[in-house]
């Protein structure tokens, strides 16, 4: 489902001098199959992310995600195979705060050149257990609740993928389980391949499978 | 979910700002179509008005566009008169050949803020509006023989509270040294005609003759003060003895004069001056049928047919009339209890006391040929003497536009613009300033799949709902102004505005305003499509 062959990206620091952030030489993850990747701060796992989300480009390398080499397509290619292919749940929730809850999970239904559906909008936050609050706004949602919202709207256009980045960051701990388990439960039933950047041991721990960045980022690890 | 309520959610979002900047847009708007709209409509019906029946205004030398503002729309102060035998020369004499119509009409006086009009009944048999006759609301027109009947508009009826039945006395000037004249009898209140007839209070112009000081002065009595307004002099001119053998009268009354008439004696204003509130009261000795009507009598006639007969004939055989003469064969003897008779009898202004402030003529059709092609003769044969001019009413309301009011027109137009282009960047700044708060939603919007493009379009639509919803406020708020301000213009000008009035460069505002806001719109817009995504998602929300 996902290959990253040599990827490198860099960063050109306000001093003129270049920063390498990433050079992977191979990374995988199968169809369906649900990783954890962990790293310490700056060791460019949101960088990655970016990278697979198609939001930025990599200087070199491929990114093949259900076979398709994004690294290779335009601004607007990439733009569309992520609206098409790609769900995103961020740290800081990101939902928009004048729309409401269902609102929210149809904007993320409104760039992939399909009408928006509203009845799978519904449907997914009955999954979400937000049923109730259809037409509430994110500033009336507790934060827990808010972060089920990012997953129902993360998962709106049937993605092939699911990135995570540290989804139960901001979200008290109480909450977090709910969080990992929604998230894992509705890939599986959707067939989605999930990707989780976290901090937390707790989290990784529930993973089968758990990477570290420094293991196969070379940038960081000759840093 | 589309990328118009995606634009309005943002719009909503910041409420406040997006109502001030849509206010704004919304006064620019209303400004512009009160100028489009007002300038439209009034040139639209000024134009319209220039053409009430007839082609050509004949009247004093003097200023053109004066005459027409005069005679067509009641406006301006009058203008220098011209003798009634000129206007003989049109209904009998030389010009005949170029006339379909001619009416007279006298000017000078003014009831409360209205015009008073002398003019004979034909202003309504003859002359139309827009094609259309008048018609009366209630009553009817005044006779040739009811000197002192009278026809008003709409506007003044509404305005100035009188009805048929009513009578009001017409005075000269305004303020304190203003004169009052004698009393005249509404016979007819006409039908809003969208006119400047609407404002006009018209009588009889036999009866206005006999008004105080609207008699000439003849050549062989001493001078007359000069009238403050027109050529209108001491009405004294007419009590002397004068032979009148050769004299040519009034066509409306030319069955009525005798060729060696001679007046006995006149109106006399002194004594009508000094009015008392006695019921009117006409003689008729013989009971003739042509016989100078007061119009009360009229006026009541048609209230109370049948009894007004044995009023007048009561009247009749008690009261002794002070003054008789002989009219056309006739001898008529009119007692009123009205100052303008106090008790004796009106005979018609001799032509050569008689004068007329401007000739309504609408020219001769020759083989079925449009009369407007008659115009350009009668104008050359009119211009080339010193008495009179001819004006073209159209061409001079033409020239009036295209000099004065389409310029002004212009500017305001230009000033209007500009508070809209202010507007319009005041929803730049708007949009851009929220921009940096905007840039983090902005970057989600595309880290869900929006392109570039689709963040720069969502931007422009914002700038254009803001535009277009405060431009249509503006101009719902603009005709309502106009509808609202309607009653008063219609009263300075005579002419009506409705609030669906349009005026097709209106139709010019929503292009014009997409356009705007597409400009205004693009800075901010450019700005989210720059956005760089990566960078305002690591920014803390």
């Amino acid at each position: 489902m996902l290959l990253l062959k040599d990827v490198r990206k860099t960063y050109r620091e306000p001093d003129g001098s270049v920063l390498p952030i990433l050079d992977v030489r191979e990374y995988q993850v199968g169809t369906g199959e649900q990783a954890v990747l962990m790293g310490r701060s700056g060791s460019g796992k949101t960088t990655l992310l970016h990278v697979i989300a198609g939001i930025s480009k990599p200087d070199a390398g491929v990114v093949r995600i259900d076979g398709c080499d994004i690294a290779r397509l335009s601004e607007a290619g990439r733009d569309r195979f992520r609206a098409d292919k790609i769900g995103y749940v961020f740290q800081t929730f990101n939902l928009l705060p004048g729309f409401t809850a269902i609102e929210n999970v149809m904007l993320g239904m409104s760039f992939a050149g399909r009408s928006a559906d509203g009845q799978r909008a519904r449907k997914l936050l009955e999954r979400v257990g937000l049923g109730h609050r259809l037409n509430h706004r994110p500033p009336m949602l507790s934060v827990g609740e808010q972060q089920r919202v990012a997953v129902a709207r993360a998962l709106a256009n049937r993605p092939k993928l699911l990135l995570a980045d540290e989804p139960t960051a901001n979200v008290d701990a109480g909450h977090q389980q709910q969080i990992i388990d929604l998230l894992r439960s509705a890939c599986r039933e959707e067939n989605v391949t999930l990707l989780i950047v976290t901090h937390t041991p707790e989290v990784a721990e529930q993973f089968s499978r758990v990477d570290r960045l420094e293991d196969f980022n070379q940038a960081v690890a000759l840093a | 979910m589309s990328l118009w309520k995606i634009a309005w959610r943002s719009i909503q979002q910041r409420a406040l700002a997006s109502s001030l900047t849509g206010i704004s847009m919304a006064l620019g708007v209303m400004l512009v179509v009160a100028v489009l709209v007002i300038h439209g409509v009034v040139n639209q019906s000024f134009m319209n008005n220039s053409g009430l029946g007839y082609n050509v205004v004949v009247g004093a030398k003097g200023g053109r566009l004066d005459l027409v503002l005069n005679t067509v729309y009641y406006l301006s102060r009058p203008v220098e008169n011209i003798p009634y035998t000129y206007y003989q020369e049109f209904t009998e004499g030389r010009f005949k050949p170029y006339v379909d119509k001619a009416i007279p009409i006298c000017l000078g006086d003014m009831y409360q803020e209205f015009r008073v009009i002398g003019t004979t009944p034909d202003f309504f048999k003859q002359l139309d509006y827009g094609g259309k006759k008048y018609e009366f609301a209630a009553g009817r027109n005044f006779e040739p023989d009811e000197y002192y009947g009278a026809v008003i508009g709409a506007t003044v009826a509404r305005q100035a509270g009188l009805k048929v039945g009513d009578e009001f006395q017409p005075s000269h000037g305004a303020g304190p040294d203003a004169h009052q004249h004698d009393p005249f009898t509404i016979l007819g209140v006409l039908k809003p005609t969208g006119t400047p007839n609407d404002r006009g209070l018209f009588i009889n112009m036999e009866g206005f003759y006999l008004i105080p000081e609207h008699a000439k002065p003849l050549d062989d009595e001493p001078a007359a003060k000069p009238h403050s307004e027109g050529e209108h002099h001491d009405e004294h001119a007419h009590e002397e003895k004068h032979k009148h053998a050769e004299r040519k009268h009034d066509p409306a009354h030319a069955d009525e004069t005798t060729a060696d008439h001679e007046k006995d004696h006149a109106h006399e204003p002194a004594v009508a001056k000094t009015s008392d509130d006695s019921p009117p009261v006409d003689k008729h000795e013989d009971g003739d049928a042509d016989a100078h009507k007061h119009p009360a009598d009229s006026a009541a006639k048609d209230d109370h047919e049948g009894h007004e007969h044995a009023h007048d004939k009561e009247h009749a055989d008690d009261k002794a009339h002070d003054h008789e003469h002989s009219h056309a064969g006739h001898d008529h003897g009119h007692d009123h209890g009205h100052d303008h008779s106090h008790g004796h009898a009106h005979e018609p202004l001799p032509v050569e006391q008689r004068e007329v402030t401007a000739i309504l003529v609408l020219t001769a059709s020759v083989g079925g040929a449009p009369p407007e092609l008659m115009a350009p003769g009668l104008l050359k044969k009119v211009n080339k003497e010193n008495l009179a001019q001819a004006v073209l009413p159209i061409r001079e309301m033409s020239s009036l536009f295209t000099m004065f009011v389409d310029p002004m027109q212009l500017v305001l137009l230009g000033l209007t613009v500009l508070i809209v282009i202010v507007s319009g960047i005041g929803i730049l700044v708007s949009i851009y300033n929220s921009m940096s708060e905007r840039r983090h939603e902005i970057a989600v919007i595309r880290a869900l799949g929006a392109g570039r493009r689709t963040v720069m379009f969502i931007v422009l639509l914002e700038s254009i709902l803001l535009s277009l919803g405060g431009g249509l406020a503006g101009w719902l708020v603009g005709h309502g102004l106009i509808a609202a301000l309607s009653p008063w213009i219609a009263m300075q000008t005579g002419v009506s505005i409705g609030f669906m009035q349009f005026v097709g460069y209106e139709l010019v505002i929503i292009p014009g305003l997409i356009v705007l806001a597409s400009l205004v719109g693009y800075l901010p817009a450019m700005a989210a499509y720059r956005t760089d995504v990566a960078k305002a998602l690591s920014a803390t929300p």
